[in-house]
């Protein structure tokens, strides 16, 4: 067993911190019945439970892809260990065999040669021009190359029975609990799921699980040993790449707005509650702040960053930390130019709330203005805090494709969805068209979003008081 | 009204003075100007002489904010800031990297930027408000489910997908257009049809769904009901009454980005070859041509602020409450 | 004319469909008023909206028929009904403030009827839109043609929708609730006008109200509404001398009146059935004091015990019966004690800040040298119309508004300029009831924690122990079971909100309780039972009241003195028996006409006051209340008058008097 070293990056401990949070603040909802009921009604609302079946998906990559190590090098005993420049995590064990088999370069889905024609020395036939066979793509095949379709179409055949199976032990063990938490007694669990009776949207839930595991299994299954979705200029694997984009994505959209929020909240609270000269302030430097374009103060801030970064080379042992700092300080730049929006909307609805009785209330009782804030302003505010959380994040996951491929998002070197789109839109130019880099990634980014889009939506339906 | 207006106008000067203050702080403050030099040389060739070489050619030689060396004024005037910051409220952007004068570039390349942005833009707006109204007219019924969810999936898609795919599409297989470049005069609509299109496209699904919104939150409101009982047919409710009111929070969104057509846009310039303000702006990201992109900053706060006052002034026209104020 | 039978509407929830008015006929005849009463939520305004065929859009028609004329509506082609609605029937609605369109002027929103019903356009239209501002009593209408309604007051927002009624004259009004949103001058004059242009032109009126009040000024005939259901329906002579159906009794019985001074009011038990479980038989059974076993199986069936008086109940017991024992008396301590809160020249003054710099160009005087006592274990209501200052007052007493000038003295601190710290210590002795029970508790607390804020805030009950149980001891006080500290306010209706508020309040036991107009947002018979509570809680505890309401009934039913606000400023102040019995002021006494008494004897002689209340911003010159006073003299705008003594509790702010 070879030893390793635990690498904790930023953004890991931010996203862990995430986790945590996620988890704390749901055991408070848990304890604060208004909240449940918005949760609840979130829960019982279909098309936002089948969306967060589908992010949390996603996000179970992300988490994978969120343990990062160094594997220790051979060396000699009673030498220091010494570690692996390169930075590995759990979804790259997980999958190794993705990320470890590179063609030479370009090659199509379910291909078994290359893409581009080379000088092929043949024993005995001297130097031929030919599409190569590829070193793993379709290997067990052998001679058989023409049977592509018939055995990847078995093996699919097989791992979508074993998916099956798998559903069915999911669906199982839900409609047991469905019974056990109901007193009905003439439904079988199973038959509540199915006729919607539940008050949490399983039957949505078990049949996106179903959709996912009927694209995932067999689409895993077939990986280790075509190279399903293709390969790249360099010949690395497009699936691994669209894997590993997940993280960055869900670090931009997550991270983003967690970075912009005490800010937010604060300010919009402070200048809705105080006024007079404070909001006066405030408001000046939301204006101030909102009157640069976007793009611009990002572009200037990412390139002020770069100098940063590029000047101080000693801060960064590896590769990764490098990238994973300028992933960060996008986040943050990103955060610096997106919470005037959520501060305007906080302000605006404090100035509303500090006219409400109860607040009056609590001032005829000369309770102090920071109580009156946390314990009858904030926990007002938390839906528009919630929603604004939810509804960012689909945008952020766009934008940052665009600020990649614009040249101030992530490290060139950072996988993301961005810099697959960058790096390989030239090749649709050529002829016949390098297309799957391409299609891979904006379908990817196509159901993370759509999904979040959704999310979204429920979340926001059940948390507006005007939609209730 | 008058004074509102000029209050308005006042109000910008604080507010241009604060994004040159962020802009000097971004471009002097974090990054000293030798950082930069030692950035843009590159590490081989790093050397004091040659630092000192780039700084002078530059004008980055000066103090920050106070030359102690220089007498009255010119304590003040001679630094930095001032020639590199508070020049640019007289329209003195310095010289680019290539030693073109930036004002001079601005001036030129506004033209190709309204060219595709003015078209896109209006365009644009009359589609997604018609569309969003015939959702709105038709709510709560077939159409206007599947319209948002059209919307949705149409807001999910990148931005990248719409150009990348609509020029291989349109441009490649089809060959309808040319995939890129900008021509004079006549000629210039084969060129222009596409990325204005892809502009619309792209825009239709979050914009529309938002103007929806817009307009369901006015259709639920008193007045409709009122005009619904005077008996005045449901076109009549939607176009007098609905479209009317509705039109001052789509204006907020609206009249603000106006001043900003002129700065285009980057994706679709740098896509499509186009000589405007955005492809100006990606190159010069892309060459870390820092004046450049202070100019580009500075321009785009001052067409925001105007779009903030032609905002304002819009309010009195449509909405008789600010008017008699 | 209009003949309704058997209608059923309801609204869609999700999967199911919940009727919010089961079952109901009523037929009103030409130049007759029909008045639909009943509280809130029992389905009178979709009736309304129901006839005209303009529910909101998660209603249903489920069934029954409505027609006007013999004409059956209920099948009418959407557009043969748009023909109909706002020619033959228009509709007047609550909040003339959002009912009216703000972006289109007076004449273009007039004028829209007369294009569509009777094909007037241009000159012809204007001559026709001026006659019709005229009608309404609308003064300079050539200038309000051209207005935007933001420009003008509540009451002539009413007259311009009454004014596009009446355009496409119709043979039916519906008027829901149209003068609720209004102060009590003005909504005389609205009620005048309205039965004035009925008789005028022979319309039919389906009048939608709560208030009995207005039944009595305006209803030819009355139909009760409760839940969903209409339960008697009687003319007006039979329903106010004779009340059959228990609910309409205790209706009755539940107004506050000077009358039953000294006396607790009868209140209706429980609340309203939710639709989702209406009982299948009375749907009044379960607060009804004469209940018997048939009520809780059978739906009573309609019987006339007189020629056009029907009533739907099982029980039938003598007019003797009507009126059950009046509860017993609450005896009143009537001593004469010290004042130990003295107001004097209170004013609070807000700037307008207008032009290039924002300078104050003037002040809004919200409130304009008030001066008054509050003596322990007595009550002194402010009474006044919207915009006359006087929630102003409570919240500058409280120091929630920073006074602009004078004093409030409290025992013997001056409050007025008090340090914070000690200012707190002060806020012990008064604490606020506020008007609107949704706004006043913050939904994300619960009721316990809501209560012992105060407690917890002036450190009045440090140890968590004996704050519970002091939190018990107050739920036990207003009324409440002890397991409600555990929950949230949604869980409760307008009535317990209120409960709670005043514990919350009486939790750091004060002196003096602030009460804004705590009963203006709910139904009569709740407003009952807040009252007796306020009563009951003064005598076991002492406390004082300054209770604020624009509510004559509820002033003459509790207060022992009584303060007239006008423009910020008191008018008239004395014992609440020698004001309301011998007011001397003439806005006293304009006000107290102008309230519409809910008996068949209603005094006829009445003083209309013209005009609204002016700005507090541009007050007139001299008596702030010349410009509608009806006994104004040269001296009344020149000078304001000061006060004058009319007996030795009794002051009055007028030239008229010596």
């Amino acid at each position: 067993m070879m030893g390793f070293q635990i690498v904790v990056l930023w953004s890991d401990a931010l996203i862990w911190l995430l986790v945590a949070a996620g988890v704390g603040v749901g055991l408070l909802i848990a304890r604060n019945p208004p909240l449940l009921a918005a949760w609840r009604r979130v829960g019982a609302n279909r098309v936002g439970m089948a969306s967060a079946t589908v992010l949390l998906a996603f996000i179970l990559i992300g988490l994978l892809d969120s343990l990062h190590y160094r594997v220790q090098l051979d060396g000699k005993p009673g030498q220091k260990a010494t570690y692996a420049i390169e930075v590995l995590s759990l979804l790259d064990v997980l999958a190794s065999p993705l990320r470890t088999r590179n063609e030479k370069t370009y090659s199509a889905p379910f291909a078994t040669r290359l893409y581009a024609k080379e000088s092929i020395d043949l024993p005995g036939q001297g130097t031929v021009r030919d599409y190569p066979r590829l070193k793993y793509g379709g290997q067990h095949l052998g001679e058989r190359e023409d049977e592509v379709a018939a055995d990847a179409g078995l093996t699919a055949g097989r791992a979508v029975l074993l998916a099956l199976l798998g559903w069915l032990a999911v669906a199982g063990l839900a409609s047991a609990a469905v019974r056990q938490g109901s007193a009905a007694v003439n439904a079988s669990g199973w038959q509540k799921i199915w006729r919607g009776e539940t008050a949490f949207a399983w039957n949505a839930v078990l049949l996106t699980l179903l959709l996912i595991l009927l694209f995932a299994v067999p689409l895993f299954w077939l990986a280790g040993q075509y190279h399903v979705f293709g390969t790249d200029k360099v010949g690395q694997d497009v699936l691994y790449q669209i894997l590993k984009s997940v993280r960055t994505g869900l670090i931009i959209g997550l991270v983003t707005t967690l970075v912009m929020l005490p800010m937010a909240v604060l300010l919009g609270i402070v200048a809705g509650y105080f006024r007079g000269w404070v909001d006066d302030v405030i408001q000046y430097i939301y204006t101030v702040l909102n009157s640069i374009p976007g793009v611009l103060l990002i572009a200037a801030a990412v390139l002020m960053m770069q100098v940063v970064i590029d000047t101080h080379p000693q801060w960064f042992s590896t590769a990764a930390e490098r990238a994973d700092l300028r992933l960060l300080a996008l986040c943050f730049i990103l955060g610096i130019t997106s919470w005037t929006g959520l501060c305007r909307l906080l302000r605006g609805e404090t100035l509303k709330l500090r006219e409400l009785e109860y607040i009056q209330a609590a001032q005829a009782f000369g309770v102090s203005n920071g109580r009156i804030i946390i314990r009858h302003i904030l926990p007002n505010l938390m839906h528009i805090v919630i929603i604004a959380l939810v509804m960012d994040f689909s945008g952020l996951v766009l934008a940052e494709a665009v600020l990649s491929y614009v040249g101030i998002g992530v490290d060139p070197t950072m996988t993301s969805f961005g810099t697959m789109i960058n790096n390989a839109r030239m090749e649709l130019g050529r002829e016949p068209a390098v297309w799957w880099s391409l299609v891979a990634a904006f379908s990817a980014m196509f159901v993370l979003v759509l999904a979040a889009n959704l999310f979204a939506d429920a979340v926001r339906d059940a948390f507006d008081p005007r939609a209730a | 009204m008058l004074a509102y207006i000029i209050r308005r106008l006042l109000y910008a000067i604080p507010i241009l003075i604060g994004v040159n203050l962020i802009t000097f702080a971004l471009f002097f403050v974090v990054n000293t100007p030798d950082d930069m030099a030692r950035m843009q040389l590159g590490v081989k060739r790093v050397t004091p002489e040659a630092i000192q070489k780039w700084k002078v050619e530059r004008g980055y030689d000066k103090p920050l904010l106070l030359n102690v060396e220089a007498t009255g004024l010119a304590s003040l005037t001679d630094t930095i800031f001032f020639q590199k910051s508070a020049r640019m409220f007289v329209g003195d952007f310095g010289r680019a990297e290539d030693g073109r004068d930036i004002a001079r570039e601005i001036g030129a390349r506004m033209g190709p930027s309204l060219a595709i942005a003015l078209p896109t833009f209006i365009l644009g707006l009359f589609v997604t408000v018609s569309f969003a109204l015939t959702l709105a007219f038709f709510r709560a019924s077939a159409f206007d489910f599947w319209g948002v969810v059209l919307c949705v999936a149409a807001m999910s898609i990148s931005g990248l997908f719409y150009i990348i795919g609509g020029q291989y599409l349109i441009s490649k297989l089809w060959r309808l257009v040319p995939i890129s470049g900008f021509g004079e005069g006549l000629d210039a609509w084969r060129f222009l049809v596409l990325p204005v299109l892809i502009g619309v496209v792209s825009g239709i699904g979050s914009s529309t769904r938002w103007y929806r919104t817009i307009f369901l939150e006015e259709v639920s409101k008193d007045y409709v009901r009122t005009a619904r009982a005077k008996g005045l047919p449901e076109t009549l409710v939607f176009f007098r009454h609905v479209l009317r009111n509705a039109l001052i929070p789509i204006l907020t969104g609206v009249v603000v980005v106006i001043p900003l057509l002129f700065m285009g846009s980057l994706l679709t310039e740098s896509f499509f070859g186009i000589p405007g303000l955005g492809s100006y702006t990606i190159d010069a990201i892309n060459a870390q041509d820092f004046a450049v992109v202070r100019s580009m900053v500075f321009i785009g706060s001052v067409l925001y602020i105007v779009g903030l006052i032609l905002t304002d002034i819009s309010y009195t026209v449509v909405d008789p409450r600010i008017r008699f104020e | 004319m209009l003949k309704v039978d058997q209608l059923r509407l309801g609204f869609t929830a999700g999967k199911q469909t919940l009727a919010a008015v089961d079952g109901i006929s009523f037929a009103i005849a030409k130049g007759e008023t029909f008045a639909l009463l009943g509280e809130s939520g029992c389905g009178k305004s979709a009736t309304a909206q129901g006839i005209m065929r303009l529910l909101p859009a998660a209603g249903r028609i489920l069934g029954g028929s409505i027609q006007l004329d013999g004409e059956e509506l209920l099948a009418l082609p959407e557009a043969d009904m748009r023909a109909w609605r706002g020619s033959r029937m228009a509709m007047i609605f609550q909040e003339p403030a959002t009912s009216l369109n703000p972006v289109l002027t007076v004449g273009r929103q007039i004028g829209e009827v007369l294009e569509r019903h009777r094909n007037l356009r241009g000159a012809g239209a204007t001559e026709r839109m001026l006659e019709l501002l005229r009608q309404v009593g609308i003064a300079d209408p050539e200038r309000r043609l051209g207005e935007y309604p933001f420009q003008l007051s509540g009451g002539m927002k009413q007259r311009v929708m009454i004014a596009i009624a009446l355009a496409g004259e119709p043979e039916l009004l519906i008027a829901d609730e149209p003068t609720t949103a209004l102060d009590v001058t003005v909504q005389a004059q609205i009620l005048d006008l309205l039965a004035g242009l009925q008789a005028e032109r022979g319309m039919g009126m389906l009048l939608i109200t709560h208030d009995l009040g207005v039944v009595a000024r305006m209803a030819h005939r009355i139909g009760v509404m409760y839940a969903g259901e209409l339960v008697e329906v009687a003319s007006r002579e039979d329903f106010f001398s004779r009340p059959q159906h228990p609910y309409t009794q205790a209706l009755f019985a539940a107004l506050p009146e000077v009358s039953r001074r000294g006396m607790a009011l009868t209140t209706i038990p429980g609340q309203v059935p939710a639709l989702s479980a209406m009982p299948a038989g009375c749907r009044f059974a379960e607060r009804c004091p004469h209940v018997m076993a048939v009520c809780r199986e059978i739906s009573p069936p309609w019987r006339e015990p007189q020629a056009g008086h029907a009533v739907r109940c099982h029980w039938q017991a003598e007019a003797a019966e009507e009126n059950p024992l009046p509860p017993p008396a609450v005896s009143e301590a009537e001593v004469e004690r010290p004042s130990f809160l003295a107001v004097s020249d209170l004013k609070v003054h807000f700037p307008i800040r207008r032009g290039l710099l924002q300078r104050t160009v003037g002040h809004v005087r919200a409130v304009d040298g008030v001066s008054l006592a509050i003596s322990a274990g007595r009550t002194l209501a402010l009474v006044g119309e919207s915009g006359c200052g006087k929630t102003t007052v409570g919240k500058a007493l409280l120091q929630l508004i920073k006074p602009s000038a004078g004093s409030v003295r409290l025992g013997p601190n001056e409050l007025v300029g008090m340090a914070p710290k000690r200012l707190r210590a002060a806020r012990r002795h008064m604490q606020m009831v506020f008007q609107d029970p949704f706004a006043s508790l913050n939904p994300r607390l619960r009721v316990g924690d809501i209560i012992a804020e105060g407690m917890a805030a002036l450190s009045t009950e440090n140890d968590a122990e004996a704050r519970l149980a002091a939190v018990a001891a107050l739920l036990q006080q207003v009324g409440l079971p002890e397991e409600v500290a555990g929950r949230y306010p949604h869980e409760f209706s307008g009535g317990q909100r209120q409960r709670i508020a005043i514990a919350r309040a009486l939790a750091v036991q004060p002196e003096l309780l602030i009460c804004d107009e705590p009963t203006s947002a709910l139904d009569v018979s709740v407003q009952a039972q807040i009252l007796n509570l306020l009563k009951k809680l003064q005598q076991e505890l002492g406390v004082a009241y300054l209770f604020i309401t624009h509510n004559f009934a509820v002033v003459e039913y509790l207060a022992h003195d009584v303060a007239v606000m006008y423009l910020g400023r008191i008018v008239e102040q004395g014992r609440a028996e020698d004001v309301l019995r011998a007011p001397q002021h003439p806005y006293t006494q304009a006000l107290l006409s102008a309230v519409p008494v809910p008996r068949l004897d209603a005094p006829t002689a009445v003083i209309r006051l013209g005009g609204e209340t002016p700005s507090p911003a541009k007050p007139p010159a001299g008596c702030h209340f010349h410009p509608r006073c009806p006994h104004a003299m040269p001296v009344c705008r020149e000078a304001y008058p000061e006060t004058r003594r009319f007996s030795a509790t009794h002051t009055v702010n007028c030239h008229l008097l010596p």
